[in-house]
């Protein structure tokens, strides 16, 4: 019972993506909508096989994936950090806060041209942008999470005999870790906007400067592509958090099933 | 009772004020507990019973370092308590386990940082596991556990660290009546085969005097403090669920009842307004 509905989803999510194709592909055969608008499906596939077959795309790939991962790891550690020192600090944090609050509102995105001119238009400059947006939802996720460890908990760890550092590696920071990977699925995501956005603002390689030269040759099969390699490469980084979380949270409950229950 | 007569008392509080800043009137100030003092003898079982609200959980909460009242002092076996009273276990209302903990990992937490080797302290949480009854749930997290069986989790991770005195904040008023009859005769069995100073709060009068040497009454809130005591002479060991037939029993309910029927009224009106 319970594999089977598993499976009976998994195939309507199949066929859901088979119908888009053919809708996508029908729209265009019986000319609905300009293949020049809206490309082809099939010729977006054969694109796709040519960069991986020609062996091209790998470089514009490791790229944009170096520029993701680190731009990750720097932004959520930076985002760790100072998540906890301000949750713990309410000093530093009454001080900080309007300065992280106009940072955060401040539409970031903007900042890719200045940071193409501080840092040149390599690598570099693509990971400060991916890590100025990372950092926010990995900091406040932190902080959030530090705010609201339960007093009785920490109440019980004091009573225990912690000391301050005890209580921030054995309370602190294990009842924030859900709320970190919840940012951090949230994260990933950001990393990526910040490498592409990056490239497509100017650059030499990677799979947005790939988007960015398609675009500027009217070739909206290239686009799309460049757009769909991304969406899968987020979801597999995705899927490795996915993976780290659940390793690391497998204490949490999960929501309470009935095996061989009718659906 | 063995030590009841002793000199210096396992926990002294002494003219005890607590007042908090007023919700919904800035710069005014709310008085949880005025002028209480409350001794506790080395080995005695005292319960304090009042109102529902009426800051009971403060006092505890003052016994225990936890909140420093805004006058007057404790006394832990005759030394002025600072900081946190490091003689004394604690052991909460609300589930105060670490939920990313397994039983056993919850139960070795205080020797763990108090720096004991993992291996000793493992030994020592299986025993204590198995002292209050849940050996072979050492790997099952909180959430996998009933209530019952988190209040004993909470119980040996209490008892593990050896206070000398016990300070309790109605632990089982949570569980249904017949686990919550179980744990009271556990915790009595497990007291009586280590005297130690217990101070224990509740609302329920009969499992006060089922479980107790003395129960100290406390007035409605605000401005809470204790209005009478009452030594409770029944026989030990006892059995929670047997003693509420007793004669004596009987008397000793209707005799405290009527010196705190007149607060609990009070309590519910101010909780009704």
């Amino acid at each position: 019972m319970f594999r089977s509905q598993n499976t009976r989803i998994l195939l309507a999510q199949i066929l859901i993506f088979i119908l888009f194709i053919a809708g996508w592909k029908a729209l265009t055969t019986f000319g609905i909508m300009s293949k020049f608008f809206v490309g082809d499906p099939f010729i977006v596939a054969g694109r796709l096989y040519e960069w991986f077959a020609t062996g091209m795309i790998f470089k514009h790939l490791g790229v944009t994936l170096f520029e993701t991962v680190v731009a990750f790891i720097l932004g959520s550690v930076l985002g760790l950090l100072v998540g906890l020192w301000l949750a713990l600090s309410p000093t530093a944090s009454q001080l900080a806060s309007p300065y992280l609050k106009g940072f955060n509102a401040m539409p970031r995105v903007i900042l890719a041209p200045i940071f193409a001119v501080w840092f040149g238009l390599g690598v570099t400059s693509k990971i400060a942008l991916g890590i100025t947006l990372v950092f926010f939802v990995v900091f406040f996720n932190v902080y959030q999470g530090v705010r609201e460890v339960s007093p009785v908990t920490l109440a019980n760890a004091r009573m225990l005999g912690a000391s301050r550092t005890q209580l921030l590696r054995s309370v602190y920071i294990p009842s924030a870790t859900s709320w970190v990977f919840s940012s951090l699925h949230a994260a990933v995501g950001m990393a990526f906007v910040g490498a592409v956005i990056g490239e497509y603002m100017g650059s030499a390689a990677g799979v947005g400067y790939l988007i960015l030269e398609a675009e500027g040759l009217f070739d909206i099969n290239g686009v799309f592509a460049g757009v769909i390699l991304l969406t899968f490469f987020a979801l597999i980084l995705d899927a490795i958090v996915g993976v780290v979380e659940a390793r690391l949270l497998h204490w949490q409950p999960r929501e309470a099933a009935t095996v061989g229950a009718p659906a | 009772m063995p030590g009841m007569d002793s000199a210096v008392p396992a926990l002294a509080l002494r003219d005890i004020a607590c007042h908090f800043p007023a919700r919904g009137n800035p710069g005014g100030t709310y008085t949880a507990v005025r002028d209480s003092t409350i001794t506790i003898a080395p080995g005695e079982f005292v319960s304090i019973v009042g109102p529902t609200g009426c800051g009971k959980s403060t006092l505890l909460n003052v016994a225990s370092g936890l909140l420093k009242p805004s006058q007057g002092t404790v006394e832990v076996f005759g030394q002025k308590l600072t900081g946190i009273n490091r003689q004394a276990g604690y052991m909460f209302q609300a589930d105060a386990l670490m939920p990313w903990r397994t039983a056993l990992e919850n139960v070795v937490v205080g020797p763990e940082f108090a720096g004991m080797d993992r291996a000793q302290a493992d030994r020592l949480g299986r025993d204590w596991m198995a002292r209050v009854g849940l050996a072979g749930f050492e790997k099952a997290y909180p959430h996998h556990l009933s209530g019952g069986m988190r209040k004993r989790v909470a119980l040996a991770q209490m008892l593990i660290m050896d206070p000398k005195v016990i300070l309790m904040d109605e632990p089982f008023s949570a569980l249904d009546v017949q686990t919550r009859q179980l744990m009271e005769n556990e915790l009595l069995d497990l007291w009586q085969a280590d005297r130690k100073s217990v101070m224990f709060i509740t609302h329920d009068l009969e499992e006060a005097i089922a479980l107790s040497d003395r129960v100290i009454a406390l007035a409605a809130g605000p401005g809470t403090h204790p209005i009478g005591e009452f030594a409770i002479d029944l026989p030990r060991p006892r059995d929670v669920a047997e003693i509420r037939h007793l004669e004596e029993f009987s008397r000793l309910h209707a005799q405290i009842w009527e010196a705190l029927k007149e607060e609990v009224l009070k309590g519910y009106a101010q909780g009704k307004r």
